[in-house]
């Protein structure tokens, strides 16, 4: 490999593991933003999360299917509406699961609480996955339930992802008389080793097509084997095949692969993130709120005697961390579409690994969490890109140890408060 | 006078322990009434069961006409009654500005605040030098007067103060009682907790003396220091 592909590979590593390190990032902020206020480890925290992304899942499948569209049509306004719903959603659980389940317990021994979270966190799992009252139909069928049911679906592709920085190479008409799976262009076409090719064609509407129908833009993926110059006319292989007539004399341009492809959807799983990231710490930071949970975070006691309504404070944060996991539920489904039912091992484990992204960067600090969730992704993702993909959440977990024997309270977690 | 406060056989327990076994106390407006006491007497539990951290088991605590007894501990402060915990009750993560911020908390007159920290300045000048310092860095002396200044910006009626000279530098104590005349003849009521008995009963104008969870003697400041029973137990002479 020439050091262009290495160093494209690296690069393409490192943004996967931003893109999964900022969710890991916002889930652990909801563990240790409740850890701050009420020193415990809300075990449903994760359970949260999932919820969030069959919330996410079923309305945007009842909303696309109610409108009768296709997801990748919807308007935007429509994943819009999903987002908002999966956050009221989750911050309303959130703040039920504080109110009914943990503050009963507030002057309980810690363990009591620490059992009841994992209760709770049972419960929203196997009752998650209880046979439902279906809720939009296809093909018969149903396509989504609420509850949500034991068997696992596909996230409709409200956002459909695409590549960024492609690079028109050639545009034009396309060229007539080619046999089917083959088009002819108008112009040489040169290709480079290690890119693809793609030729996208504006397609009119079809013959028998009701009035006002609109031409579409199709895709065909150029299949070459070598490098070299393709002369105008000559016969290029593409995947889906098409009949040659249909592509016959529509325009077209060919659209380059970059060396490092960046997407739609991991741009916008790290902006949103850090923008909910920034505005949380500006939040913690700098209002009177904010103010107020860091007091609630130092001495419950303190903060009632500033007159600050403590039970208000908690619940805030617990709905504060939902919504965050629900942002996170929103978009996870969005990169990862297959979404495992509620109970499934890989939400225990993504959850776990949020925790250990909180523990790692000091439980109770903000910014820990958030530097927690990147390092647990960056040593996931280059550990199994290049040592070995079956390890990958050994490094994790490993990782976790070799912060608890030199570093226990974490990265940026303050060191075991002195009594004077 | 009228009162203030009026805690009426108060009983507090923790679990199956009394602590307090039914104590009784007036504070009238404009006084600085003492309750003084050795180490473990129940004095800081009757504050925390006026200022509602520490609920009543039984008996009633009567602020302004109302009874407080069963209302949260926020809720108590937004009337008038505020508490300035013992020694070290400052937030030590934050600056000393974010916590005097905090004890206006519960305000929203931005000017008036403004005013409230010049006095609150005027009385504790070394605060205004360490206001960016984060208040866990600060020494005994300045955290109590960060206490106290910050519940002065909670603009009281009544003013509970917990042991304000504990652990404190001679000179400073002398500072401390000093401040406390001072923020009562601008008008606020104060129910200070001491062991440090001498000076207390210098600055109040009555005093309770509690010992194992009963008010044992009480009465005119003055006389209480003179008479013999409390000064061989809290005067040492």
């Amino acid at each position: 490999m020439g050091i262009r592909i290495r160093v494209a590979d690296f690069v393409q590593t490192l943004i996967a593991a931003i893109a999964v390190g900022s969710l890991y990032a916002l889930v652990a902020l909801g563990y240790t933003l409740v850890y701050g206020v009420l020193k415990f480890i809300n075990f449903a925290h994760s359970d949260i999360f999932v919820l969030g992304t069959w919330t996410s899942l079923t309305a945007a499948v009842v909303i696309t299917n109610k409108m009768g569209i296709e997801p990748e049509h919807a308007p935007w306004w429509v994943a819009m509406c999903v987002f908002l719903l999966a956050i009221a959603m989750c911050a309303t659980f959130g703040y039920c699961i504080e109110r009914f389940a943990y503050r009963p317990l507030r002057g309980a021994p810690r363990l009591n609480v620490l059992i009841t979270a994992i209760g709770v966190s049972l419960l929203l799992q196997n009752v998650g996955q209880l046979p439902g009252k279906t809720v939009a139909e296809s093909g018969g069928s149903p396509a989504a339930t609420i509850p949500f049911g034991a068997i696992p679906r596909n996230m409709p592709a409200l956002i459909e992802d695409r590549v960024l920085n492609e690079t028109s190479v050639a545009e034009g008409t396309m060229a007539g008389g080619s046999k089917r799976g083959t088009v002819k262009l108008d112009q040489n076409l040169t290709i480079e080793a290690e890119r693809q090719y793609r030729i996208e064609y504006v397609k009119p509407p079809a013959a028998d097509a009701p009035a006002g129908a609109q031409s579409s833009i199709e895709t065909l993926n150029v299949v070459v084997a070598e490098p070299g110059t393709i002369a105008a006319g000559e016969e290029i292989s593409t995947q889906p095949r098409r009949n040659a007539k249909d592509v016959e004399g529509t325009k077209y341009r060919v659209l380059r692969s970059p060396l490092v492809p960046i997407r739609l959807i991991d741009v916008l799983i790290v902006t949103g993130s850090i923008g909910l990231m920034i505005g949380l710490q500006i939040l913690v930071f700098k209002t009177k709120l904010g103010r107020a949970m860091r007091a609630v975070s130092h001495s419950v006691e303190t903060a009632s005697l500033m007159g600050i309504n403590t039970n208000a404070v908690i619940s805030f944060t617990f709905v504060l961390g939902s919504a965050l996991a629900a942002a996170a539920a929103f978009l996870y489904p969005l990169k990862y579409p297959l979404v495992n039912q509620t109970a499934h091992g890989i939400w225990v484990l993504l959850g776990l690994k949020a925790f250990v992204a909180a523990v790692v960067g000091g439980i109770g600090n903000v910014r820990g969490a958030v530097l927690g969730g990147f390092l647990i992704a960056l040593i996931e993702f280059f550990g199994s890109r290049y040592v070995s993909t079956e390890l990958r959440d050994v490094y994790v977990f490993g990782l976790l140890i070799l912060v608890l024997l030199l570093r226990p309270s974490g990265l940026l977690g303050s060191t075991a408060r002195e009594k004077v | 006078m009228s009162a203030l406060l009026e805690v009426k056989d108060l009983v507090v327990k923790y679990g199956a322990i009394e602590a307090l076994h039914g104590i009784s106390l007036t504070v009238n407006q404009g006084e600085i009434v003492s309750l003084i006491g050795s180490n473990g007497a129940g004095k800081t539990t009757t504050l925390r069961a006026i200022s509602g951290i520490r609920r009543a088991a039984s008996g009633s605590i009567v602020f302004n006409g109302a009874d407080i007894s069963r209302q949260a501990a926020h809720a108590i402060v937004r009337s008038g009654l505020v508490q300035s915990p013992e020694g070290r009750g400052v937030f030590p993560n934050m600056t000393v500005a974010e916590n005097l911020d905090l004890g206006a908390f519960i305000r929203n007159d931005h000017a008036e605040i403004a005013k409230d920290l010049e006095r609150a300045l005027g009385l504790f000048p070394r605060l205004r030098e360490r206001m960016g310092q984060m208040a866990g860095t600060l020494s005994g002396g300045e955290q109590q007067m960060l206490a106290m200044a910050r519940a002065m910006l909670t603009k009281p009626r009544l003013l509970l103060l917990d042991e304000p000279s504990l652990g404190l530098a001679p000179q400073i104590v002398q500072t401390i009682f000093k401040i406390i005349r001072e923020i009562n003849a601008s008008g606020t009521t104060i129910l200070l907790v001491e062991q440090n008995a001498r000076m207390a009963l210098q600055v109040s104008h009555r005093a309770y003396v509690l010992e194992t969870g009963k008010i044992v003697n009480q009465g005119d400041a003055k006389e209480l220091a003179s008479s013999d029973v409390v000064r061989k137990a809290y005067l040492g002479h």
